[in-house]
């Protein structure tokens, strides 16, 4: 709720700033929705690490970030209001999508082979050019074809 | 009687178990890892052409997966299009699995074979897996699995560029799968099924709402990636040409083939083709950029130097038009593209394997050193010529029967300006393709120094037009893909019934 608040008060100045009249919305979908807008930042943050950085762990680091975001969004999604863990139990009735939990569960194990994989990649490409930028490792290569020309 | 009832379930299973085998028994002797690989891939190419005997005579199978009935349990079904493509890659798998022996021998080092026989296992589960399940998510697991694969194939190749290649690959890959994980995420939410017949149900009443349009354009987007469409191809030329021969061949001729046949099924299967075309203008979009593609990737091709790097650029031309008959949303147009499926998997599987000799024998990988050949390779470059043609388009060939149905569909669809774009691309991979046997059967004067040999990368000699073909192991599969690229372009009765019923089953749901 911390979180809600900080949110209302973001967009409150942000309104008064520019002077806008859809404040009730917005404030409506931040309060009942802030969690898919969580899972939207994170997504970006991922995207944008890829995309921009020349490092390649950082790379990775970005696709993770990435691939969290979107797991965190299958498992917002599978909450029901005032849901329990999917068991048997007397004391209520009503229990979350088990799910998409599973799918989730499936997806992590993916995330973290990839992740595996690039890292045992990223080990290899230092072993052979000794540096794991991005900037570096193309300057190398252009090295490598002006070599093959001259031979 | 009940074995044939499992059969959907072990042509998955199977190739599975016996990927974690290989290296279990490869130690033994080194050839068990190829003929076991061999083996299984010809089997399940045997389970292949049953299932779609089945489907021909009874229509779609479905398999429930542990007993649970579908939409709970996971479902394999297949139908026309499943059983075609299964047919195809099963088919190339085995043909380059028997190619790959010398191959193999000489660009991978002896303690990665077995290895390397494992994850080409695992890679052929995961496209065979795509291409037989009917639950959405089970299309992401397995694509991650033939990604995966995938990734480690490339980076076998013997020179360091590869790594980056196989490195850039993984990002944009893994970036395709989790859009992919997202869209599918969408239409759960939409409709809570997972079960690609049951979404085709229920999605129709839900076509105004945005959370289905928004998953399209994840699956679009994530899908072009994995099949490389013109403008997301960046991945596939820098993975075709440094990864080793034996793995473009098999990349080259099955896993975009598998990228449009998920692209197919989710555009037009789970989503209905009134959804693409009404809702949100998807055809037109991928038109437009399916015909970019065709042009782009035959001009770029033109440009390289690099053989692989040429046939991985008008790899991106072919993908074109794939999808751009898949998206006219005509029979004809729906027809042309199935059957280019099997069409360009035999072609480009026949290039690339004709590469990988060349490579073998010389170890050269540049156009300008094909200077000759004709008369050193004389079997090797005839089926270079072939496939080549097909690659044109010319009569008589394979290439010709997927692009005239492409062509007609286009008439039908009411879009002759379609007509001058199927042409152009057809020219400009004539240019391409021509320069090449121009150079390997009329070859200008050459400094004899240019010329080096190398036998399985051993013996040295200088003569110039010396008759070295390549080992008959390799040259077979390679002639069977080229005499097949002929056959089929005569007489293309079998696949195109086929590939007919499977338009007609794509645009009638």
């Amino acid at each position: 709720m911390k979180l809600c608040a900080l949110g209302v008060f973001a967009v409150n100045f942000f309104l008064d700033m520019f002077g806008l009249v859809i404040m009730a919305d917005i404030i409506h979908i931040i309060q009942t929705k802030y969690y898919y807008l969580v899972v939207i930042f994170l997504m970006m943050i991922g995207l944008y690490a890829t995309i921009s950085t020349r490092n390649l762990i950082k790379k990775i680091i970005g696709i993770n970030i990435f691939q969290i975001s979107v797991f965190l969004f299958y498992i917002t999604m599978s909450k029901v209001k005032h849901g329990t863990a999917p068991i048997l139990w007397d004391k209520s009735h009503v229990y979350d999508n088990p799910l998409p939990h599973v799918l989730i569960l499936t997806a992590i194990v993916v995330s973290v082979s990839t992740t595996a994989v690039a890292l045992a990649l990223i080990i290899n490409i230092h072993k052979e050019y000794g540096t794991i930028e991005e900037d570096m490792i193309l300057e190398k290569q252009k090295l490598d074809i002006d070599r093959s020309n001259i031979a | 009687m009940k074995f044939i009832q499992e059969l959907p379930v072990l042509i998955i299973v199977i190739p599975l178990i016996f990927a974690l085998i290989i290296p279990l028994v490869g130690r033994l002797n080194r050839l068990i890892p190829w003929i076991i690989s061999s083996t299984i891939t010809f089997f399940c190419f045997l389970i292949s052409i049953s299932l779609l005997m089945t489907v021909l005579d009874t229509g779609k199978i479905s398999y429930w997966l542990g007993g649970w009935e579908p939409p709970w349990g996971i479902e394999y079904a297949i139908d026309y299009l499943n059983a075609f493509v299964l047919v195809v890659v099963s088919f190339v798998a085995f043909i380059v699995s028997l190619y790959s022996r010398r191959s193999v021998e000489l660009e991978i080092n002896e303690d990665k074979r077995s290895v390397f026989y494992c994850v080409y296992m695992l890679f052929i589960t995961g496209l065979m897996g795509i291409v037989i399940t009917g639950d959405i998510f089970n299309i992401y697991v397995f694509l991650e699995i033939s990604s995966l694969s995938g990734y480690a194939l490339i980076a076998m190749g013997r020179k360091r560029e590869a790594l980056v290649a196989s490195y850039n690959y993984l990002i944009l890959g893994t970036i395709a799968a989790t859009f992919i994980l997202i869209g599918i995420g969408y239409i759960y939410m939409a409709t809570g099924t997972l079960n690609i017949a049951d979404l085709q149900e229920r999605l129709p009443a839900l076509f105004h709402s945005k959370m289905v349009l928004v998953a399209l354009g994840f699956f679009t987007v994530g899908l072009s990636l994995k099949l490389a469409l013109f403008p997301l191809h960046t991945w596939l030329p820098g993975a075709y040409a440094y990864a080793p021969s034996v793995v473009s061949c098999i990349m080259a001729a099955t896993a975009t083939k598998v990228g449009v046949y998920a692209m197919l099924r989710i555009i037009f299967g789970v989503f209905r083709i009134e959804f693409d075309i009404h809702f949100i203008p998807i055809a037109n979009i991928l038109i437009v950029i399916s015909s970019m593609a065709i042009i782009v990737g035959a001009a770029l091709a033109i440009t390289q130097t690099n053989l692989k790097r040429m046939l991985a650029y008008s790899s991106v031309g072919q993908i074109g038009y794939i999808v751009l008959g898949a998206v006219l949303a005509d029979q004809e147009a729906m027809t042309g593209s199935v059957i280019h499926i099997l069409n360009h998997a035999l072609m480009k599987g026949a290039l690339f394997m004709v590469v990988g000799c060349i490579v073998y024998k010389t170890g050269i990988e540049d156009i300008s050193g094909l200077r000759g050949m004709g008369k050193k390779m004389p079997f090797t470059m005839a089926a270079f010529t072939i496939a080549g043609l097909s690659m044109m388009g010319v009569p008589l060939t394979v290439g010709f029967v997927s692009k005239w149905y492409i062509a007609i569909g286009a008439l039908n669809a009411e879009m002759w300006y379609l007509i001058p774009v199927i042409i152009t691309g057809s020219l400009l991979s004539a240019v391409y393709i021509w320069r090449i046997i121009a150079n390997i059967y009329f070859p200008d004067e050459l400094p004899e120094h240019e010329l080096q040999y190398t036998d399985g990368g051993a013996e040295i000699t200088n003569h110039k037009s010396q008759y070295s073909e390549a080992p008959w192991s390799m040259l077979g599969p390679t002639m069977a893909l080229a005499a097949l690229c002929i056959y089929f372009g005569i007489s293309a009765t079998a696949p195109l019934y086929i590939a007919e019923k499977a338009a007609v089953m794509l645009l009638q749901q």
